[in-house]
């Protein structure tokens, strides 16, 4: 398996930043806040105050957006939304340098409290699990993947076949993570939160993973081609979310 | 095609997935090519393949990529 820090795929790898829109320099609003962010004394504390403001607009807004997908109300809502706030400030600041002005700064800095937003979601997920944890329950897995129940004679094979190769082909880590996300409907940030690991890295033995089982599949005649993107198709079933 | 296309699509691998990590560092470029009409879609996809693949297998990451594309257009 390859390091964390290379790309999933065998060849992807898309042009740096900084290769992509040479030449360009930052808008004069960007340019601004790169200023006096960098400056000292009272115009740096007005920008920090200015950002912060803007960052925690944006966490609110981003956990409103995500309102279905978690729990938290109220007071703690806030608080959440106040830490996502605090912490991309932090890292905003500490990372200026490394804004090119590719992009505009504000979207460069809201990507921070959106991941913020997320990561933090994540631990918060184990506070209040909303899903069964005991138990690994391979007679939801037709349901989540829309293997209705006049089919059941033609996916049970599948599944079966499907369960054998998660028990022989995956690695203890790649069937634990299988396990959490498919079987059991973790969030793969909640996974992440779980095993102090990181989501590059989840995600990657959830690649692996799924292109081993494919293979099994393939092999026994339950799939075409092993890992051919023509055969996709569209839907909300992804590596990283619940099926 | 298979009778399953669910779990065909959930086990497909595209070896120009960037993965999660690479993504992001790129996301605030990707987000601004997608929100910009006169490039939006295709083009954002033509220059980050990677990108686009990831982001159409990874659940998580698409949100954040769908996050920060409201944030900006909530700016304008």
């Amino acid at each position: 398996m390859p390091p964390d820090d290379l790309p999933v795929g065998t060849d992807g790898q898309d042009a740096a930043p900084d290769v992509v829109l040479k030449g360009r320099g930052p808008d004069p609003d960007s340019a601004r806040w790169v200023h006096d962010l960098g400056d000292r004394g009272f115009a740096r504390e007005q920008a920090l105050a200015r950002l912060h403001e803007l960052l925690l607009r944006i966490a609110h807004g981003e956990l409103r957006r995500r309102a279905g997908q978690h729990p938290i109300t109220g007071p703690e809502l806030d608080d959440l939304a106040h830490q996502a706030a605090d912490d991309a400030l932090l890292a905003i600041t500490g990372k200026l340098a490394g804004f090119r002005g590719e992009s505009r700064f504000t979207t460069w800095a809201y990507r921070f409290v959106i991941l913020e937003v997320s990561a933090k979601l994540g631990r918060h997920f184990w506070q209040r699990p909303t899903v069964v944890l005991d138990a690994e329950d391979w007679d939801r897995l037709p349901d989540r993947f829309g293997m209705g129940p006049a089919d059941h004679a033609q996916w049970q094979g599948l599944v079966d076949a499907l369960h054998r190769a998660v028990e022989e082909e995956l690695s203890q880590r790649q069937r634990q993570v299988f396990v959490s996300i498919v079987l059991q409907g973790v969030p793969l940030d909640a996974v992440v939160a779980q095993l102090g690991s990181n989501r590059n890295a989840i995600y990657k033995t959830m690649f692996e993973a799924r292109r081993k089982l494919r293979a099994a599949l393939a092999a026994n005649g339950y799939l075409t081609t092993p890992g051919d993107p023509a055969g996709a198709v569209p839907t909300d079933v992804d590596a990283g979310s619940r099926p | 095609m298979t009778n399953w296309p669910a779990l065909d699509h959930f086990l497909t691998t595209d070896p120009r997935d960037v993965g999660c990590e690479q993504a992001m560092q790129i996301l605030h470029l990707y987000v601004e090519l997608i929100n910009d009409e006169t490039t939006a879609g295709p083009a954002a996809a033509d220059r980050f393949p990677g990108v686009a693949a990831h982001l159409a297998a990874c659940g998580p990451c698409d949100e954040d990529f769908q996050g920060l594309l409201a944030a900006i257009r909530a700016d304008s």
